[in-house]
């Protein structure tokens, strides 16, 4: 039973997979092409550029493509996306409420305040992975970067506004060599 | 339960940031902050970066957990189903479109041109909220070592940011334990 298969897998990868997005992605590799081999490691490769090319978190991305290639039905990708994000939603839901009651508890209190420098620490180590020479090619990448760092934190231009303007520039002067 | 409109909010705003969200959960940040922080003021600036804490602790994707954590404070288990709900659904109807008609957008040169210029302002949305969750967190030249060492831990030596978070949790449990 294919679909059974997809919700045991994919609620795996979901109760598992910590560390977020790219971190994810050997523990689907393992699970999806070593171990089920519901698709070829090139097709693994599409799928991560696909994901890098349309919107949303690539775990969602990849259980949407995989459990439509696995099981060739619309249904299947409907199992496999709704199965990863079961285990969060039953887990976050448990503990984010429990931390709201006992907000005001001096151990919930410390274990907040512990954490915060910490995530400041995770949300750079994501923004200094990501300088790398695939996102920075040329001095125009240079200088799409530098603007939309200075529109977004000192003029306070959208954040979506600025992902149009940068594809609108690319599209006119970033065509690969 | 809550009136609707409640709900279509939540669910209209994290579509809009699954939407536009590209090269995963970090990227979301910057996003989140203008919409979820400033506009809708669902959460304030530090329990922003709670929710950040709690989406990264547990297992599951991140844009996802920060959903769920913004939906529950704010319209409790509807709350949470409608942001979750928007979240996913622009992805999940985007890549079955791809996977139904095998739409081959990677090998596209035009496509290739716009996310050579995505692509580098994403890194800018990354590393801006770097500054304004530092100021949040009472960052200050006394526990600035905290940030930094977990940055380099996890960017140059590849540790889990997992270990990161359990780490600061037990630093903060044993400093407190001594201090009482």
């Amino acid at each position: 039973m294919i679909y059974l298969q997809l919700f045991w897998v994919y609620f795996k990868i979901g109760l598992f997979g910590f560390g977020g997005g790219y971190a994810m992605l050997s523990l689907i590799q393992h699970e999806v092409v070593e171990k089920n081999q519901w698709i070829t490691d090139a097709q693994f490769t599409d799928i991560v550029a696909i994901s890098q090319m349309t919107p949303g978190p690539i775990g969602i991305n990849s259980a949407t493509y995989i459990g439509y290639t696995a099981s060739g039905s619309v249904l299947g990708s409907f199992i496999a996306t709704f199965s990863v994000c079961l285990p969060s939603f039953l887990l976050m839901l448990f503990v984010s409420r429990i931390l709201l009651k006992f907000k005001n508890n001096v151990w919930v209190d410390t274990l907040f305040k512990g954490l915060r420098p910490a995530i400041v620490g995770l949300v750079a180590s994501a923004g200094l992975m990501l300088l790398n020479s695939q996102n920075f090619q040329d001095w125009k990448s240079v200088l799409i970067f530098a603007i939309a760092f200075v529109a977004v934190k000192f003029f306070k231009v959208h954040p979506i506004l600025m992902i149009i303007i940068s594809g609108a520039f690319g599209y006119i002067f970033c065509y690969p060599q | 339960m809550k009136g609707l409109k409640v709900y279509w909010d939540l669910f209209s705003v994290f579509f809009k940031i699954g939407a536009f969200t590209f090269g995963g959960g970090w990227a979301m940040i910057s996003i989140i902050e203008k919409e979820v922080v400033e506009k809708k003021k669902w959460l304030d600036k530090e329990e922003f970066i709670d929710a950040l804490a709690v989406s990264q602790s547990l297992p599951g994707i991140l844009a996802v957990n920060i959903s769920i954590y913004t939906g529950n404070k704010h319209a409790k288990f509807y709350g949470a189903l409608a942001a979750t709900l928007g979240t996913v659904l622009p992805s999940f109807t985007m890549i079955l479109a791809i996977a139904l008609f095998f739409v081959r957008i990677y090998d596209e040169p035009y496509m290739i041109a716009i996310f050579n210029g995505i692509r580098p302002a994403v890194v800018a949305l990354i590393i801006i909220p770097v500054f304004s969750t530092a100021k949040s967190s009472k960052i200050t030249w006394r526990n600035c070592w905290i940030p930094i060492a977990g940055a380099l831990l996890i960017w140059l030596a590849g540790v889990s940011p997992v270990y990161i978070i359990l780490g600061a949790a037990a630093f903060a449990f044993i400093r407190k334990f001594f201090r009482r």
